[in-house]
Order: structure tokens, then C-alpha cells, then sequence
């Protein structure tokens, strides 16, 4: 295994290089850097176009070039040692300096959202994976073909178009008319048919349910003015937060032994309790205040499994960590959505953003600030997932489908295992395996910055670093920028080759 | 599935007149013909095969292409006043429900900001994004499967050099190595521009191919055909790659569903096709920030773009399972 990764580092490390000469050549030969220059009018034309070709070395031939850059980026490899000099751009700034600042957006803009599509759409793999042919498989093989057909620019311009411009418009005035609440309340009906299926008679209760409760909450939320000062409130916390608590069970251990529902739920009430506990802490919080809590909730929910749990102390842990952090990020949801009301002021109404990262010069409460930057990636981060949302969905789907195709699934059911431990233990594990590589993979992609949405939505990220160095002919940010895109794809695609080999004991490494 | 597994020898005779009447009768079909079965029974596929087929026959026969002209009687570079606030004239309501009838009128797509005919313009996009997605799809496949057959069939150091270049390639983001590529090449006109990133979209199939490639040279057939003196050309191209065409008929699919995207973002970045000819993605880019006041500028092309990706990746799920039914969703 050692001897594996020592190897792979070191063949990695020479592709790496090649890599970057390849693209250095490239880059170097797709245009002409001084072309904005030489038609310029500028009196001191001459002059301008001198100090360029010394800054960017242009009197040297490209090739010879790359390793003036190749020397200053291996300083990088031996940290504090030399100096990482990944060169200037080419209005002189620094590219490392560059880079910090567009990779940190870039972190910000798609970690969130990576994670999110593949929770998403591993979620809704296996469960289409399960209810093979059924009408619930079909939409969502429909729309997992459409979303992988669409153009992502074209989904941002209408995503900024109806749910940020328009969306903004109804916030001055949001009250829903009723045929709107009936035509949305038979959509969600219909939805929650093709979800849960079943015979004739369950369709159509479940539509009527369905199509009551959806309809009825839209005109109630309507009335209440609540878009206008949207929250959670107690009961809805409360609520779902036992919901969550039965959830977490349900798939954790499932109900056969009640001391697991008994943490989860116990959980849940730790956390409705806080809500009113810790009001005067969560008034303006720091970010560390955040994490402490977060890492408390980690701790109490383990005390309670352990306390709970009796014989099932692991599963009942596993159900009372993730119940508690579940009703915490609930309390944050609603702690943000308490901010909206004067965020929404302070913005003029404007309350989702189309562009960038942040509002310039924006400061307020710690729920202020969160609920800014919420609002400015609520709208890249829908048209992320709904691309990879899709791909994920049809892996999950075939890889689940497969597995439980195989003997030891049929094994399983045959010697009378529950349903739920054949899918969560013998199918869904081995299923995974496989979609670990999609992952890596998609990480790796994901750190070179999404080049389309981060133009799109005007986010000042690696990726719109690249384009705009790239249409400026300027090599040295596009390497910058390669460098940590390479180097991304390189790793993440050695880290899946072990995770596979880790995973499915049948894979030797030689 | 009904397939034959022992195939039958010739015309039914009298005898099984009883399975005959049953509907049992077992008729012999070759491996294309079930293939061409499975795939012309693959609902989703044929309509992804028809919207493309009516897509690039309405495209290419209404402004024309090359020096032959189209019936559609404006073109997509000339000016002219823009009438009604360069509003569509197509309408498709019929009148009997209440719209204004069914007609093309004289702008079915409207206008853009100086008067240029919109249809005319979309179906210059439509020519433009097929070609070079075309052109993409196919080169990409050429190429990856000369690599990766080569690969694998001579293993050893041929091997090793090709692989490991394989994996430079494969390094650098599809997009940001087309995006360069692009930058260079894009006012060369769109066949150079799909050469070029045709040149960069291999990597895929060719690990694809080098690894069916690797369990084929094994089998007992190959070995035979060497045995019998068969230079290494000819085993390759009449014994191997035979075996292995589906993988490659679905890939190069793909390849091109996924070039009309590549293509689309190119020319929205700014880096694809150039001034004056123009793209399905180079529409869009242009008039995206009249989406408030012109909406339509915006529409066709993003509806001609998905109907055409979807049409392609339908065709390509609907090869992959006549190609290989153990994954089959259509009974047969």
C-alpha cells in the first residue's frame, strides 16, 4: 500500500509537470499580450509596451519562459524554506496574493453546494433505484436527462431573472392569490403522489392531503404577511425537530428497540429547550460561539446515547449526534430568518442578490451578515446542484440497482433481515463504492472554481480569474490558476484510487 | 426477453406449427439486428432521434447552407428597420382558442436590437453549434480509440507513453484547455475551432478503450488470429475493435451531447465562435442582459440548445441499452 502511494506521488508529481508545460505553451500562444496595448492611443505607448514585455519576460521564447515560472513556483513546494513566487499578473499584482483572495470565494461559492447536490442526489438515487419503473423513477430519469442538458449560463440568467428580480418585486407585496395557492398546492399534491404511490385509493388520499396541507399553508403564510418577516417559530421547531428525531431512527436503527427513538427524541427536546435557554447568547454571536455550540450538541448527543442507548448504545449515539445537530441547525435557520426583516430594510427590499459574493460595505449583528451572504449564494448555489445533481442521481441509481441485484443482497433478505438493514447495511454501503470516485472527482473539478457560475454571478473566484487572465493573454494567473486546479485533479484522483482500494477489499494495489 | 439463444436454421417448418401458433416461433436475427430492435423500440431514444432529425432538417433547409439556398427568405447578417419592437410574429395559438392563429408572420423569432431576422439567426446557431459539436464527437472518438486500441493491444512501453499522456490531458479541466484552445482559435472559423478542441476531448474514450482492449487481447480468438500470421492492423481493426463498437457508437453520442455544451459555455465565455458568425451559445451571451425587455432573444436559442442536448444524450441512453441489454429497460 506504502509503496503504492510513494509511487503514485511520484508519477503524479511528473504528469503534474508536464501539465503545467503543456499549458503554459498554451496559454502563452492563445493571443497576443500586447494587443490592447498597440492599439491603444496612449502618448507613452512605446514606453508602456517596453515595461510589459520586461515585466512578463516577453522577449524570451515560451518555452524557455516556463521555467523562469517553473523556478519561482517550485519555491511553493518547500514552504517558509524559499520563496513561492508564482510570478505577477499582468497589471503587476502579485499571483499568489491573487489567488488567496479568488480561492477563498471560490471555497465559499461551491463547497456548500457540492455537498449539498450530493447529499440531494444520492438521497434520490437510491430511492429511485428502489422504486424501479415506478412513476416516481421516470420523472426523475426525465429530469435528471433535462438538467444534464442544460446549458448552466442559461439557467443562471433565469435564475436571476425569476428568483431574484422578480422574487424581489413580490417581497414588496407578498400576498399569494388564491388561484396561485390552488395551481401550487395540486403541484406539490401531485408530487407527493408520484413520492409516495401505492394503490388507487392511497393516491388519492395522499393527493388530497397533500394538496389540503400545501394549499392551505400557502394561503395561511400569505395571510399572516409571514413572507414579509419570515421565521420558524417554536411549534414549527419543535415539530420537525421530532420529525427529524423518528428520521434519524428510522434509518439509523429503525424501531425494533425503542431506547434508540428514545435518545433521538431526548435529543430533540435538549435542543427545543435551548431555544429558549440560550436566547440572550444567540442574540449577536461570534463564529467560534457557533462552532463551540455545535461542538457541545456533538457532545450532549453522545451523552444521551450513552446514557440511553442500553444495548444499542452505537446506533442510539449515531441517532442522538445527528438528531442534535439537525434541531441545531433548525434554531440557526430560524435565528437567521428572525434577521430578515431589518436585513430586508437595510437592502431596500432587495433581499436576494444577483451578483457577487456580499453587498460592499454591508455590517450588522453576526445574523445580518449570515443572512447576506446567504442570500448572495442562495442563486449560484440552486444552478450548481441542479447540474450535478443530476449526474449523481443516475450513478447512485445504477450503482444501487446493481447491488441489489446481487446474492448477498437476496441472502440477506432470505435469512429474514428487515428491509432497512439490507438497504442501509448490505446495499447502500457497496453501492457507494463506486460513487466515491464520482466524488473525488467532482471535488477536484469543483476547486478549479466554477468557472461558468462564478462569471455568471459576477463572483470574483479562481474561475473568473482564469477567464479574465485568459482574455488578457496573461499567463502567469492562468498557471496560478491551473496550479491549484492540476494539482486538485491530481490528488483527488489518487485519494479515490486508495478510497476504492480501501473500500472493496477485491481491488488489489500494485 | 425473448431473444433467440440458440438461433434457428432456416424458415419454420410445418412441424412447430403448434409453437408457431403460440406465438413461441424463434426467429434468427443477427447481432446488428437486434441492436437496431432493441434500439428503434427505445421510445425515449426514437423521439430524441426524431427531434433531431427535424431539428438539423429545419436548420439546414431554411436559410440554406454553404451557396445553397433555403426557402426562408431573410438571412441572418442582413439589417433592416425593426418592426413592432422586434416582437415575434409567430404565434401558435389557434384562433378558435382565443390566440391570433396559427402563423409564421414576417419575424417568427422576432428581431434583434438592429433588425436582424432572429429566425434566421437561430437556425445560423443551430448550423453552427451541430457542426462543431459534430465535428467535436468526432475527432475526440478517432482519436481515443486509435490511442487507447493502440495502448492496448501493444501494452508494454507504447503503452506506458500513451497512458501517461493520457493523464497529462486529463489533468488540465476539459473546459479551461478548451477555453485556451478557443481563445487562440476561435476566429479561425468553427471547423478549426472543432478540430482543435476535437484535439483535447479523447482522454475519456481512450481509457475506455485500452480497457476493453486489454480483456480482448486475451480471449482465445485473438490469440488465434495472431497464430495464423495476422499483422497486428488487421487484428485490430477486424477482430478487436468490432467487439467493442458499441462502447464506442454510445461514447462518441455522448461526446457530442456533451460538445454542444462545451461549445455553448465556449462562446458564452466569450471564447468559442467569434464576430461575425455566431452560435447558439454566443446568442445567448449577447443578448442576455435584454432578457427584461426581450425575453425572446433569450429563449430560442437556450430551447434550441436543450432540445438538441437532450434529443442527442435520449439517443445515446437508448444506443447503450440496445448495445448492451443486460442494463435493458425495454422488454423485447
Amino acid at each position: 500500500m506504502l509503496v503504492f502511494i510513494v509511487r503514485r506521488v511520484i508519477i503524479s508529481f511528473f504528469i503534474l509537470l508536464a501539465a503545467t508545460f503543456v499549458m503554459y505553451l498554451l496559454t502563452a500562444n492563445s493571443g497576443n499580450p500586447l494587443g490592447d496595448l498597440q492599439e491603444s492611443r496612449a502618448p507613452n505607448r512605446e514606453a508602456l509596451i517596453e515595461a510589459r514585455i520586461r515585466l512578463l519576460n516577453l522577449d524570451t521564447p515560451a518555452p524557455l519562459r516556463y521555467f523562469i515560472w517553473l523556478k519561482g513556483a517550485a519555491g511553493c513546494l518547500v514552504p517558509f524554506a524559499l520563496e513561492c513566487d508564482l510570478g505577477q499578473s499582468i497589471q503587476g499584482q502579485d499571483v499568489s496574493a491573487l489567488l488567496g483572495v479568488a480561492f477563498t470565494q471560490t471555497l465559499q461559492l461551491v463547497v456548500a453546494a457540492t455537498v449539498l447536490a450530493m447529499i440531494l442526489g444520492i438521497t434520490v438515487g437510491i430511492v429511485t433505484a428502489l422504486r424501479q419503473y415506478s412513476g416516481l423513477d421516470y420523472t426523475v430519469t426525465f429530469s435528471a436527462f433535462l438538467f444534464f442538458s442544460l446549458p448552466i449560463f442559461w439557467v443562471a440568467v433565469l435564475l436571476k431573472e425569476y428568483g431574484a428580480i422578480r422574487f424581489n418585486d413580490w417581497l414588496a407585496d407578498p400576498t399569494v392569490p388564491i388561484t396561485v395557492a390552488v395551481v401550487l398546492g395540486a403541484i406539490s399534491a401531485l408530487f407527493w403522489m408520484i413520492v409516495i404511490a401505492g394503490d388507487r385509493n392511497r393516491r388519492i388520499t395522499t393527493f388530497v392531503a397533500a394538496f389540503v396541507a400545501s394549499a392551505g399553508a400557502l394561503w395561511l403564510l400569505s395571510e399572516t404577511q409571514w413572507f414579509a418577516d419570515p421565521g420558524l417559530g417554536v411549534v414549527v421547531i419543535a415539530v420537525t425537530a421530532v420529525g427529524l428525531a423518528f428520521l434519524t431512527t428510522a434509518v439509523v436503527a429503525g424501531f425494533t428497540y425503542r431506547n434508540v427513538l428514545y435518545s433521538a427524541l431526548a435529543s430533540a427536546a435538549v435542543g427545543i429547550v435551548c431555544h429558549f435557554a440560550l436566547g440572550p447568547v444567540l442574540d449577536d454571536p461570534s463564529s467560534l460561539t457557533i462552532l463551540l455550540l455545535a461542538l457541545v450538541t456533538v457532545g450532549v448527543g453522545v451523552g444521551i446515547g450513552y446514557a440511553l442507548g442500553g444495548l444499542q448504545r452505537r446506533q442510539a449515539i449515531q441517532a442522538a449526534v445527528f438528531t442534535g445537530l439537525g434541531t441545531g441547525a433548525l434554531l440557526f435557520l430560524d435565528r437567521l430568518l428572525g434577521a430578515w426583516d431589518s436585513y430586508s430594510d437595510r437592502v431596500n427590499g432587495r433581499v436576494i442578490a444577483t451578483i457577487g459574493a456580499r453587498t460592499p460595505n454591508f455590517e450588522g449583528t453576526f445574523w445580518e451578515e449570515g443572512l447576506d451572504r446567504a442570500t448572495h449564494l442562495v442563486l449560484p448555489t440552486i444552478a450548481i446542484v441542479l447540474i450535478s445533481f443530476a449526474t449523481y442521481t443516475r450513478y447512485t441509481r445504477s450503482s444501487m440497482l446493481e447491488v441489489l441485484n446481487q446474492d448477498y443482497v437476496r441472502t440477506a433478505r432470505s435469512k429474514g433481515l428487515a428491509e432497512r438493514g439490507v438497504i442501509v447495511k448490505h446495499a447502500f454501503r457497496n453501492a457507494m463504492i463506486p460513487i466515491t470516485t464520482l466524488m473525488a472527482f467532482d471535488f477536484a473539478g469543483v476547486l478549479s472554481g466554477a468557472v461558468i457560475t462564478e462569471n455568471v454571478f459576477g463572483w470574483t473566484g479562481l474561475g473568473r480569474l482564469f477567464t479574465d487572465s485568459l482574455r488578457a493573454v496573461d499567463p502567469n494567473p492562468v498557471m496560478g490558476f491551473f496550479l491549484i486546479a492540476g494539482t486538485a485533479a491530481v490528488v483527488f484522483n489518487m485519494l479515490a484510487d486508495i478510497a476504492y482500494a480501501f473500500l472493496d477489499p477485491r481491488i488489489r494495489l500494485s | 426477453m425473448s431473444n433467440p439463444t440458440t438461433p434457428d436454421p432456416g424458415p419454420v417448418p410445418a412441424a412447430d406449427a403448434a409453437t408457431d401458433a403460440q406465438g413461441m416461433t424463434v426467429v434468427a436475427r443477427t447481432q446488428a439486428q437486434m441492436v437496431r430492435r432493441r434500439f428503434f423500440r427505445h421510445r425515449a431514444a426514437m423521439g430524441g432521434l426524431i427531434a433531431l432529425v427535424l431539428i438539423v432538417l429545419l436548420a439546414f433547409s431554411s436559410i440554406g447552407f454553404a451557396s445553397v439556398p433555403g426557402w426562408w427568405d431573410k438571412d441572418y447578417f442582413s439589417i433592416a428597420t425593426v418592426e413592432n419592437g422586434g416582437r415575434p410574429t409567430l404565434s401558435v395559438v389557434p384562433t378558435w382558442l382565443g390566440g391570433s392563429g396559427m402563423h409564421l408572420g414576417e419575424h417568427p423569432f422576432g428581431q434583434d436590437n438592429v433588425g436582424k431576422d432572429y429566425f434566421a439567426l437561430t437556425m445560423r446557431g443551430v448550423q453552427q453549434s451541430l457542426t462543431i459539436a459534430f465535428i467535436v464527437g468526432l475527432v475526440g472518438t478517432v482519436i481515443g480509440t486509435l490511442i487507447g486500441a493502440t495502448a492496448g493491444y501493444f501494452r508494454g512501453r507504447i503503452e506506458a507513453v500513451l497512458m501517461r499522456f493520457t493523464d497529462v490531458m486529463i489533468t488540465i479541466p476539459l473546459l479551461v484547455v478548451a477555453a485556451v484552445l478557443g481563445r487562440r482559435y476561435g476566429d479561425s472559423g468553427i471547423v478549426v475551432l472543432g478540430l482543435v478542441i476535437g484535439l483535447v476531448t479523447w482522454t475519456g474514450l481512450a481509457r475506455l478503450v485500452r480497457g476493453e482492449f486489454l480483456s480482448l487481447r486475451e480471449k482465445e480468438f485473438v490469440e488465434a488470429a495472431r497464430a495464423a500470421g495476422t499483422s497486428a492492423r488487421r487484428i485490430i481493426v477486424k477482430h478487436m475493435l468490432p467487439n467493442i463498437v458499441g462502447v464506442i457508437i454510445v461514447a462518441a453520442t455522448l461526446a457530442i451531447a456533451a460538445a454542444i455544451l462545451l461549445e455553448a459555455a465556449l462562446s458564452f465565455l466569450g471564447f468559442g465562435v467569434q464576430d461575425p458568425d455566431t452560435s447558439l451559445g454566443k446568442l445567448i451571451s449577447t443578448y442576455q442582459t435584454a432578457f427584461s425587455t426581450r425575453p425572446w432573444l433569450f429563449w430560442f436559442p437556450g430551447v434550441f440548445i436543450i432540445a438538441i442536448a437532450l434529443s442527442v444524450n435520449f439517443i445515446g441512453d437508448g444506443l447503450r441499452d440496445a448495445f448492451d441489454p443486460r442494463q435493458n429497460r425495454v422488454r423485447d
